[in-house]
């Protein structure tokens, strides 16, 4: 186990390792020099030396590189080429909306999928689950920006009880919610139901009915707590998918969050501001695979053994 | 030989029959067949051009001269939706085949090779994992620049590890059996014996994923033109056209319903499509 966990330790280290370096090497990969993105096209020569030489520019790439990194560590993103702000305080005023945004709807998506998925799973075949799974399918051809759209069409054109768009009132955040959930629920419920559906097909299952349990007794015991697994896995895996979901609807109902600010750099070339924004969500993203895997193999002896047996 | 083809022949028939039975396959057939016949015939269906400003007055509301309305600039809002099936459809072709070609060379080489050719593979696959795929895209539209071609080409960068692992687990499992090892023996080099002998034994799986990748290179494609990174005016693109839609949103809704629901109506045809190839020729995906 120990073993096991280090392993995943180190690859996760590996990745956001490599991942910083892409991320800066963005700076590069950029048409034009890093400096002509910073400053007017009309800066003097000796102007654009000295300003190149703050900024660090004129440093040998790999010292460039490692000095970002060791800022990283101070919270010193960088500076803002656009708005000659420090990136750090862009971010800071705006991840409280962006956590507020995927914190509400990873708990309304899971608190509505679990029952979901565990009752059609059981119950698979009857007028619900069909209900469900066409549903699903349905939705998972809704972009959840037109998703984001309809909702205004429909509660804030049409029956005015909702704002189009803001952040002041709680009731500015009920409709990006709902489109954030409703665009991920399907696939949540699907995963889950799949789930379900193998651990009612395993040998322990039959043993308890075997056994003369009652039916109750056999779901709420055995199935609901192999089930509580995926559960664990689910959580962490949607975090991703919730990010996504984030910086479109954020746009939609503009919202002042990371994706809005991660779109508006996008489009304005302000290089640093991206790099910090995609590096924080390739952390977060690491960090919550990692945090599954682990959790997954401490709940789930069977998976931790097959992991390391496999792989050694 | 004459019975080897036989054989093939009368196994290929089975599949269309099973697919001709399958309600999912005829339902997205139908839909799919309705969107390429609305794309080839746009010109006779559309009483307008989609980029004929002034067709009519502005912010029309639909009616029977102009059945989903106008937009801002007196464009026929019908004509654009109509034009806009064949964005659709050529952004799900090139991103596609991108995604195919990189796909299967790659899965095939790291199954067939395994070893460093392999670990290197899942490093990188493991790393467009670390960040979402639309951001990534996002972050490669960056570099590229802005425009359909390059969206449908960062989508397709981004995009081509989910085609290339399940490629690399069957390749895996064909590299040692007996038919490879027979070529092996006549002397065949890797290239032939990945193409000419492990190829032709995937095939059905690859029209599977092929059929997924469709609909969801038209979802990510028209996602980032919404977001301002793709088509750019006067293009018929659905996305650009829902988010000019949002800038009148409350006085002239039907902008952002209509091209919305053509998108929608072909992404649910290719779903269909996809799951009923994938009932028919690779049942076994169907527990992923």
């Amino acid at each position: 186990m120990k073993s096991y966990i280090i392993k995943k330790v180190l690859v996760g280290l590996l990745l956001i390792f490599t991942v910083s370096f892409l991320v800066f090497c963005l700076l590069y990969a950029m048409p034009g020099d890093p400096v002509d993105l910073a400053i007017d096209s009309k800066v003097s020569a000796e102007q654009r030396a000295r300003i190149a030489h703050e900024l660090g520019y004129d440093q040998p790439f790999l010292v460039q590189y490692k000095n970002w990194l060791v800022g990283i560590f101070h919270l010193n993103f960088g500076t803002s080429t656009r708005y000659h702000v420090k990136v750090w305080e862009l971010m800071r005023d705006r991840i409280p909306y962006s956590i507020r945004l995927c914190g509400i709807s990873l708990l309304l998506e899971m608190v509505l999928a679990l029952p979901i998925g565990l009752y059609c799973a059981i119950h698979k075949g009857n007028l619900f689950d069909r209900f469900v799974v066409n549903s699903s399918l349905v939705f998972a051809a809704i972009p959840s920006f037109w998703l984001g759209t309809l909702l205004i069409v429909i509660f804030a054109v049409r029956l005015q009880i909702l704002p189009i768009s803001g952040y002041e009132t709680p009731a500015h955040y009920v409709l990006p919610v709902i489109t954030i959930t409703l665009s991920s629920l399907g696939s949540t419920i699907r995963i889950t139901k799949a789930e379900v559906l193998e651990v009612l097909h395993e040998k322990f299952v039959t043993t308890a009915y075997a056994k003369g349990l009652p039916r109750r007794t056999v779901m709420f015991r055995h199935v609901l707590r192999n089930s509580l697994v995926v559960v664990v896995t689910l959580l962490f895996m949607s975090l991703p998918w919730m990010i996504t979901g984030a910086v479109i609807t954020e746009r939609v109902f503009g919202l002042p969050g990371m994706g809005a600010l991660l779109l508006n750099s996008i489009t304005v070339q302000d290089i640093p501001v991206v790099q910090a924004v995609l590096l924080l969500i390739a952390i977060l993203t690491v960090l919550c695979n990692l945090a599954s895997d682990i959790l997954t193999g401490i709940l789930d002896p069977r998976i931790r053994v097959s992991l390391s047996g496999g792989e050694n | 030989m004459k019975k080897k083809s036989y054989r093939r022949y009368s196994a290929r028939s089975e599949s269309l029959r099973m697919c001709l039975h399958n309600v999912d396959f005829m339902v997205g057939l139908i839909m799919i067949i309705s969107v390429i016949l609305i794309a080839v015939f746009a010109p006779q269906i559309a009483h307008y051009s989609y980029s004929k400003q002034g067709a009519g007055p502005r912010l029309t509301a639909p009616c029977a001269e102009y059945p989903f309305g106008t937009d801002e600039l007196g464009r026929d809002v019908f004509s654009k939706t109509i034009y806009g099936t064949r964005i659709a459809l050529w952004v799900a072709a090139l991103g596609a085949s991108i995604q195919l070609i990189l796909g299967v060379t790659i899965g095939l080489v790291c199954g067939y090779y395994g070893k460093w050719v392999d670990h290197v593979f899942s490093f990188i696959t493991d790393l467009t994992w670390c960040i979402p795929g639309t951001i990534l895209a996002l972050a490669v539209v960056t570099i590229l620049g802005k425009g359909l071609t390059n969206v449908v080409i960062a989508i397709s960068i981004v995009s081509w590890a989910s085609f290339a692992r399940p490629i690399r687990a069957k390749t895996m499992s064909l590299r040692n059996m007996a038919f490879v090892e027979t070529g092996k023996a006549y002397g065949e080099n890797g290239f032939s014996l990945m193409f000419r002998y492990i190829l032709p034994n995937i095939i059905p799986s690859i029209i599977v994923m092929t059929s997924m990748t469709l609909p969801e290179t038209i979802l990510s494609t028209t996602t980032l033109s919404f977001l301002g990174l793709g088509s750019k005016s006067p293009s018929p693109d659905w996305g650009l056209a829902l988010s000019k839609g949002m800038e009148y949103i409350t006085r002239a809704p039907w902008l952002s319903i209509f091209p919305g629901i053509a998108l929608v109506y072909t992404t649910i045809g290719f779903n269909l499509l996809g799951e009923g190839l994938r009932d028919v020729l690779d049942p076994q995906m169907r527990s992923r």
